[in-house]
């Protein structure tokens, strides 16, 4: 497969959230403004990466009934990995993110990309495939973020741009499904019209 | 080379093998960012006394188990120059909208309260996280400079003094209690002494 082709559909063609509507519960949780967003975003795709490209390298040793344990062990693993290092170099994003970072081990996307490319294709492209799927998800999650911060705190990547508190829904669970909804909805008007 | 086949040994030694691989990892990454955790904490630690009695210097850590109903409660000798200058108390409430709040009281010698900060809390964003002063400081700053004898801890709608945080009285109820907790604590525990 086409490299180009291979990193660019996780942007939008086969975005996680928006198309596939996969890892919904984070992406509703954390997304009361565009830096938590982004900063989930990025923890995912450095697992997806990570993961993708070691379950790529042992797919041959990972016999087909020990492959779900074996793939958790991997993920759980990176995911450790991101959650110590973000405890110990930006701790104020941790505390904001807090228990959804321990949660990105059962986030349907990385044990998908697992089972569905990495377990079958080559390193290089598993580690694209994770890459482009990674960067499709903050890129998600960084606008659903961004629109539920300004709605909400009249404030965006944490410039406040007016006074006052904002439509107060769309900082709580109930706005996230609202604006999930209408931006799905726009996103794939955009992708079936690119398609026809 | 061809995938393996599912039988036992194989199964056992590529699971074993992996579990081998992937503690060592952790235990490496555990080890570089252990010292660098510690630190963020104590930092952390650090800002919140000094916000709550500033002029800190250096502090000095004990427990306190003032009642058998609560847990004991972490308190802060603050020094500057030698001379104390006030305590800070770590008190919490169970009862707070979404559990748990934890908050930090400020107390200068003569038990009267200089400022509170909340710690850790899960309160509704938007209502009741305004009790975290970081954005909403109208809040928290009501009991700062008042003397808890004379200041009752308690909401308005429950005959206090506090103003509850709009459309969070529960929460508001939460930081009240915690608050009066640090309160009687500290009188038990340094009351006796002047």
């Amino acid at each position: 497969m086409n490299q180009l082709k291979n990193f660019s559909k996780g942007l939008l063609k086969e975005n996680p959230i928006l198309i596939l509507v996969l890892g919904t519960c984070p992406t509703l949780a954390v997304t009361t403004s565009a830096i938590n967003g982004a900063g989930m975003g990025l923890a995912t795709t450095f697992v997806l990466v990570m993961s993708n490209i070691f379950i790529s390298l042992m797919k041959n040793i990972i016999a087909d009934n020990i492959r779900i344990p074996s793939f958790i062990v991997i993920i759980a693993t990176f995911v450790t990995v991101v959650d110590l290092c973000m405890q110990a170099y930006i701790p104020s994003l941790h505390a904001q993110l807090g228990i959804f970072i321990p949660l990105i081990v059962v986030n349907c996307i990385v044990l998908g990309r697992a089972e569905a490319f990495a377990s079958k294709n080559g390193v290089l492209s598993s580690a694209i495939d994770g890459l482009g799927m990674g960067l499709g998800f903050t890129l998600a999650l960084t606008v659903l973020g961004a629109i539920r911060e300004i709605l909400g705190s009249l404030s965006v990547f944490n410039w406040k741009f007016a006074a006052g508190d904002g439509a107060l829904i769309f900082v709580l669970a109930p706005g996230a499904f609202i604006c999930l909804g209408f931006l799905m909805a726009i996103v794939n008007k955009i992708v079936k019209k690119s398609n026809s | 080379m061809s995938k393996l086949k599912s039988t036992l040994p194989n199964m056992v030694i590529v699971l074993g093998l992996i579990a081998a691989i992937t503690s060592l990892l952790l235990a490496y990454v555990y080890t570089i960012t252990k010292q660098p955790i510690d630190d963020a904490k104590q930092i952390k630690l650090n800002n919140a006394i000094a916000e709550v009695v500033p002029g800190l210097e250096t502090f000095k850590e004990y427990k306190v188990k003032f009642d058998e109903s609560t847990d004991s409660l972490t308190f802060y000798d603050v020094y500057k120059n030698d001379e104390l200058i006030g305590t800070a108390v770590k008190s919490y409430d169970n009862n707070g909208f979404n559990g748990r709040i934890v908050i930090l009281v400020g107390l200068n010698p003569d038990g009267n309260i200089i400022k509170t900060v909340a710690l850790e809390q899960s309160e509704t964003p938007g209502l009741g996280a305004k009790m975290d002063n970081v954005k909403n400081p109208e809040f928290a700053e009501q009991f700062a400079n008042q003397n808890p004898k004379k200041f009752k801890l308690q909401v308005k709608k429950d005959k206090g003094d506090v103003d509850a945080i709009t459309a969070a009285t529960i929460s508001s109820r939460a930081y009240c209690r915690a608050v009066q907790l640090a309160c009687n604590a500290f009188d038990a525990q340094k009351g006796g002494a002047q």
